[in-house]
């Protein structure tokens, strides 16, 4: 794979990132508001992006780089199992539909920049607000991590990631300079730039996959042949399990598997930070609603994308690492300057997700430990000035983690990140719409989910590691094998609604909400809420 | 209305996560195996069913507002 360096390919790929990197240090002037010192401006882009704009930030920011190359890794692995993508993201927009014009509301009425805000407003206290946000960072940062991988990979088919005796220094620097860059114009231009990005980042895509769709199996002899000897493929003994490879259609006992996996990434993706960023950038609530009618396109997308798994088995991609399965194959299949393209739609891929999961980390950092916790009355323009260092700092700590160990540990973290974001839902979705369970009894519940969902993803072996093999494992009560999150999450809801009547018994004191239930039915232009914002520093000072 | 409109946003979750009602390979579509254009057909259906019930909200809130607004005059 290292035979050399591809310089059609590279040369394409440079252009479209020069082209990105001189997009993302302009965006700062794109819709400019007069008063930019605010974390408003800075880390939502002035809440102001209409229906196409937040249509393709969200689309950049859940679909990552590492998306495009792990789901077809995944189907490369092992087949159907690696399918369940596809269900998961039909289930996310339903669930959204219902509770996010309802977060968007009441962020905007009381100017709310992050999830723990909210819970801070609706339950009184800044405990709970802690471990949502302390939850979130946790489960960022491995995110950032994994778009790195990602970059990483497709470095390597270029044939500018190096070999293995290559000085490290050489080897990473095309990483070190395209985080470099990408730091440099989020610093500046905060949310603006990946939502900038985004549209040169899917118009590539799109263009990649539908060519790959049609023109890779032409090559190959059509889809009855690509899955036939994907078939075989699967059927074949895996030497270190002493099972077969993988199925081209679930199994009795993988079935649970498959269902607990897609609604738990269902439910947990939009807990996330950075879903909940893009969510809040938008201008209205109909924006938010209309969005979930026009992002399934992108589910659409992440199928085909799939596909192309069975397609670099039946074009005979060997590799080892399952990651570089799709690089490889683009590598082989496409003239080089296609191949460059496709490279670049990857790369850029990575980017936007990367901008804009630091600004969320930084969000998070700023308004719920710094402001809540250090310095209680710092100005909009000192919590933009923390929060632009902290998504540096968050980038740094994200490159440390991918250069100085291996690339399993950022894999098992994220694997557990999902797992973590989950056990927010309770206090996040569930105070939306009720003020029913006591404020410590869902940091217990929290507490409990987190604990038993770390413990179970320690526990799982595969053939290859002795922890944290997997996300699945037998459902105690059940029997049958699920999603560990989606079990905690279960746990977690159970532990809330009995401490909750504990607590309720005792009597135990019930936080200030500061919300009304109209606030969250509010629409911007209805009575009361204003079409320009208040500072964001508002609720704090009552 | 509204019982629609949830009927439209669950019907998703019925048919995807009863995953026996779908793993199997046949019928074959164009080379595809059932299991997988199934899944992505629900894309499609899924977004007809949310695009439903986006329409039907609206019209609700529609209503639900005009008729508030007359009953305060």
């Amino acid at each position: 794979m290292n035979d050399g360096v591809n310089g059609v390919a590279l040369a394409v790929f440079i252009f479209f990132f020069v082209l990105v990197t001189v997009m993302g240090f302009l965006a700062a002037r794109w819709r400019k508001a007069a008063n930019e010192h605010t974390l408003d401006e800075w880390g939502l882009g002035g809440r102001s992006f209409g229906t196409w704009v937040t249509w393709f930030l969200l689309g950049g920011d859940l679909y990552t780089a590492y998306t495009f190359v792990a789901v077809p890794a995944a189907i490369y692995a092992a087949g159907a199992a690696g399918f369940f993508a596809v269900p998961y993201t039909i289930l996310v927009y339903p669930l959204i539909f219902t509770f996010l014009p309802r977060l968007w509301s009441v962020s905007h009425k009381h100017g709310y920049v992050t999830t723990s805000d909210f819970v801070r407003g609706r339950f009184g206290s800044k405990g709970l607000s802690l471990a949502v946000a302390v939850t979130g960072i946790l489960a960022t940062m491995p995110y950032i991590a994994l778009q790195l991988v990602g970059i990483q990979a497709v470095l390597d088919v270029m044939g500018v990631g190096g070999g293995e005796n290559t000085n490290w220094f050489i080897k990473d620097l095309p990483l070190l300079l395209a985080f470099g860059v990408l730091a440099a114009y989020t610093y500046s231009s905060g949310l603006r730039a990946p939502a900038l990005i985004a549209f040169v980042k899917d118009t590539l895509i799109y263009i990649v996959i539908a060519v790959a769709i049609i023109y890779i199996p032409i090559k190959l002899g059509g889809f009855d042949e690509i899955f036939a000897s994907a078939q075989e493929a699967y059927s074949e003994t895996n030497p270190a399990t002493g099972a077969p490879r993988g199925a081209l259609v679930p199994g009795e006992a993988g079935q649970w598997t498959y269902a607990t996996l897609a609604l738990g990434s269902a439910l947990a993706l939009f807990m996330y930070p950075h879903s909940i960023t893009a969510t809040l950038s938008s201008r209205s609530r109909e924006v938010i609603r209309r969005n979930t009618t026009i992002l399934p396109l992108y589910s659409l997308m992440l199928g085909l994308l799939a596909l192309l798994g069975f397609m670099a088995i039946a074009a005979g991609v060997k590799v080892q690492n399952g990651q570089l399965a799709i690089p490889q194959l683009f590598e082989n299949m496409f003239p080089d300057w296609f191949a460059g393209v496709a490279f670049a739609a990857i790369g850029i891929g990575a980017l936007v997700p990367a901008a804009i999961m630091s600004i969320a980390a930084a969000n998070l950092f700023t308004r719920n430990i710094y402001k809540d916790f250090i310095k209680p009355d710092a100005t909009p323009k000192q919590e933009t000035a923390v929060s632009k260092i902290v998504s540096l700092l968050v980038k740094v700590g994200a490159l440390v983690f991918v250069l100085t160990m291996d690339k399993t540990v950022a894999i098992n973290f994220q694997l557990l990140g999902g797992i973590w974001i989950l056990q927010t839902f309770p206090a996040l979705v569930g105070g939306l719409f009720t003020r029913w369970f006591h404020r410590w009894a869902l940091i217990g519940g929290w507490a409990v989910g987190m604990i038993y969902g770390t413990v179970a993803a320690y526990g799982v072996a595969s053939p290859t590691q002795k922890h944290f093999g997997g996300s699945a494992k037998e459902i105690p009560g059940i029997g049958e094998i699920g999603y560990i999150g989606l079990t905690a999450f279960v746990i977690n809801v159970l532990v809330t609604v009995v401490l909750t009547f504990v607590m309720r018994a005792v009597k135990a004191p019930d936080g200030v909400d500061e919300t009304e239930p109209r606030d969250y039915t509010a629409d911007a232009g209805d009575p009361g809420v204003q079409v320009e914002l208040p500072p964001a520093t508002a609720d704090s000072k009552h | 209305m509204r019982v629609v409109i949830g009927l439209c946003l669950l019907a998703p979750f019925v048919a995807m996560l009863w995953v026996g009602s779908y793993a199997k390979t046949d019928p074959v579509f164009i080379g595809i195996p059932f299991f997988y254009w199934y899944q992505m057909l629900w894309v499609l259906i899924s977004t007809a069913l949310t695009m439903i019930a986006y329409k039907l909200w609206q019209r609700d809130q529609r209503a639900r507002s005009a008729a508030k607004g007359g009953a305060e005059q």
